[in-house]
């Protein structure tokens, strides 16, 4: 089986260490894993800052630079959101046919890292081994707009030498928002410290969720307050075996 | 409804007193973990929410026909029609009506639409004094303050706060703070003017085109008293409130309770069809409000907002507004319902910041009872408070250049490419300028953030080495 990486901007310029992971994860479960290198960002951030517009031209260029790929997957729940509920709707702001139709497509192809793993490939047991006690925060767009359910928890759960913890109010937004953090950022403050005390009375040494940029968020929280408390993407948990534990940790 | 200040702003000072956001997180929590229980008893509540929509969907794209098909019910069982395109139209309308008979006290059943329009200050600008019945309302009332949520305007007074103000108000002075006290002192103030029996003025929940029925929904039962002892009733509705037929209700009326109060049912329900001889007010009057609607629903995405019927569960699961509280939003209608309603029905100048005072966590539309796509119209108005800014070169500059700074580094592989590597410190004028403009957007971020520290290699320099080639430049 073969696969386009769908890395992400945020992931790709800030965060190289997950898109990696998911590599060497696809990799390891004898997915063939290519980078279309035109891709750039899938426009969430113009379209939710009310950038429309420009949110759809790049949206265009996402949808061509993954036209010939035949499954698209991406470590981002909030990425895969955008493409499946915005670019049907974008798509109509397109005046090329051709584009549109790309942009039309593209979401039925498109998978959630966790959607693929446990729907497309059937695995739960990735052999992953991480020997940490691990909390999950279930992102806004993982458990709301992709409705992902426990896909994460389940492969969490057979990963080897892990300990996973429950996080209480889970459900509840950690306060990023893309520029709601900045525009508001008061009230996401106050969100990312209810969410951060939430994680901290877990005792988990390790939160992850399938987004970097709600880990971004709650990271700054964490090492803000110095909790001690790291952030990992669930992409490198499950990449992490004995031989080959994730190099930053 | 008079505070238009910035929600940010507004928000700043709300955030900062720790016991309304105590008052707050304890209330929310409460009716968030009743609604969702009697919700799960539903065996088909997607299937009731859909119902619910496709009747509010309907009513809107027949509302001319069925405003006319209501107003002639209305007259044809004895009630007067009034038609108010704003506000003072309204005030003037019933403070006319009220003149009329000669009161100077008017009772009030909860009413949403009367506080929209301002209509206690008309009334009292006009020499008559308006008296809040439901509890609540009173306890905003007797306090000079502003309702702060839809269903429980009181929600950020604890019950120390309210016992506090009745011993200062309403007596007596040695009240406890046990709720069946707090309910006899009102009682006790309100009982013998329900029975004076004058006029009543009220809103409407629903409003059935083709019998003329009104109908109201609460919990204490002071409106049915209002509604059924005064000699002249005035009801002020939005015109949204109109469906076709009193059935259409079926689905709204088992929705409703269970999403705003987390109640099977409603504890009262009053229904009435114009006058009866003997029976009930003598005398009624339906002011149908149009105040910003009809422009709501002439935007084909935005009018979906003209659905809400009001019951709160949007506000009471949204972290925004457990945090920052009703009055950060300035309006009558706060919340997510507010965000999306209030700039449409106000106008963009006055409420473009409550669009954007929202994560976009899409909890508000999981839990709206008429499948209110609430993110969707959010980002919709935040498109249209943008593009009415692109027309003035001075307002919003720094974000506008910071998204077309990032829309071209998008916009092709060399331009990103480029960009990354900028990020990371290559060309240092460059650098400097960019420092300047992040600086300024990623203040507010670190005041209470790390920010993350940049690798020393992006995603995609790694794959190319790792392929073993570098095909930099080939676009
Ligand atoms: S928008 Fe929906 S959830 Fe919010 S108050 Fe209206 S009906 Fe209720």
């Amino acid at each position: 089986m073969a696969v386009a990486l769908f890395v992400t901007c945020l992931v790709d310029t800030l965060f190289p260490a997950c898109g990696q992971a998911t590599v060497r994860l696809l990799e390891r479960l004898g997915v063939e894993v290519d980078f279309p290198a035109k891709q750039t960002c899938c426009g969430q951030m113009h379209l939710n800052s009310g950038y429309a517009p420009e949110a759809a031209g790049l949206a265009a260029r996402l949808a061509a630079a993954f036209a010939d790929a035949e499954a698209v997957v991406t470590p981002s729940a909030s990425c895969a959101a955008m493409v499946r509920e915005s670019y049907p709707r974008l798509a109509e702001r397109i005046p090329d046919r051709g584009a549109a139709a790309a942009m039309a497509a593209l979401p039925a192809r498109t998978y959630e890292l966790t959607e693929f793993l446990v729907d497309v490939l059937g695995v739960e047991d990735v052999g992953a081994y991480y020997p940490h006690r691990v909390t999950y925060h279930p992102s806004c767009h993982g458990l709301r707009g992709l409705r992902v359910g426990d896909r994460p928890l389940r492969l969490l759960r057979r990963v080897r030498g892990l300990e996973l913890v429950e996080l209480g109010d889970a459900e509840q937004c950690c306060g990023f928002g893309g520029t709601f953090a900045v525009k508001n950022a008061d009230t996401s403050a106050a969100m990312l410290t209810d969410k951060a005390t939430a994680v901290l009375a877990t005792g988990a040494q390790v939160c992850t969720a399938l987004d970097s940029s709600c880990l971004m968020h709650i990271g700054g929280g964490l090492r803000r307050a110095r909790s001690g408390v790291d952030v990992v993407h669930l992409a490198e948990i499950l990449a992490a075996t004995d031989a080959h534990p994730v190099p930053s940790r | 409804m008079t505070d238009a200040r910035p929600f940010p702003a507004a928000a700043r000072e709300s955030l900062a007193d720790s016991q309304l956001r105590h008052n707050l997180a304890v209330a929310t929590t409460t009716i968030r973990a009743r609604r969702a229980a009697v919700v799960g008893e539903v065996a088909d509540w997607e299937g009731l929410r859909r119902r619910g929509a496709a009747v509010k969907a309907y009513s809107l794209e027949h509302l001319d026909e069925l405003l006319e098909q209501l107003e002639a019910s209305v007259t044809a069982t004895g009630g007067v029609v009034h038609w108010a395109a704003d506000a003072a139209a309204a005030r003037r309308i019933v403070t006319g009506l009220v003149a009329a008979t000669g009161a100077e006290e008017v009772l009030k059943v909860k009413s949403l639409t009367t506080d929209e329009i301002d209509l206690n200050a008309g009334l009292a600008a006009a020499g008559v004094a308006a008296l809040e019945t439901d509890l609540a309302e009173l306890v905003v009332q007797l306090a000079g303050d502003r309702p702060s949520h839809i269903v429980v305007p009181a929600i950020h007074k604890n019950r120390a706060e309210i016992r506090d103000l009745f011993a200062r108000t309403i007596g007596p002075a040695d009240l406890t703070d046990s709720p069946a006290e707090l309910a006899a002192a009102a009682r006790a103030f309100l009982r013998r003017r329900f029975l004076a029996g004058g006029v009543t003025i009220s809103g409407a929940n629903f409003a059935a085109a083709e019998s003329g029925a009104i109908c109201v929904v609460e919990s204490e039962g002071n409106g049915r008293m209002c509604l059924t002892l005064a000699s002249t009733l005035i009801t002020v509705m939005g015109i949204e409130k109109v469906v076709p037929r009193l059935t259409d209700l079926a689905a709204l009326l088992a929705l409703l309770p269970r999403s705003a109060t987390g109640e099977r049912l409603n504890p009262y329900t009053s229904l009435w069809t114009g006058v009866h001889p003997g029976d009930g007010p003598q005398s009624f009057h339906l002011v149908l409000l149009d105040n910003g609607r009809s422009r709501v629903l002439a935007d084909r995405v935005g009018r979906d907002a003209l659905r809400c019927i009001r019951c709160a569960a949007c506000l009471n699961v949204c972290p925004v507004y457990e945090r920052a509280g009703g009055g950060a939003y300035g309006t009558t209608y706060p919340g997510p319902i507010g965000a999306i309603l209030e700039p449409q029905r106000d106008s963009l100048e006055r409420r473009g910041s409550l669009p954007f005072a929202s994560s976009l966590c899409g909890a508000c539309a999981e839990v709206c009872p008429v499948g209110i796509d609430i993110p969707r119209l959010l980002v919709h108005l935040r498109g249209a408070e943008v593009d009415r800014k692109r027309g003035r070169p001075l307002e919003g500059r720094t974000e506008r250049t910071a998204m077309a700074i990032l829309a071209r580094a998008f916009s092709g592989r060399r331009r990103y490419e480029a960009a990354q590597r900028l990020g990371r410190g290559g060309d240092r004028l460059a650098r400097a300028r960019g420092a300047a403009l992040r600086d300024a957007l990623m203040g507010p971020w670190t005041r209470s953030r790390e920010l993350p520290v940049a690798p020393d290699q992006t995603f995609r320099e790694w794959w190319r080495e790792r392929a073993g080639e570098d095909d930099r430049g080939r676009s």
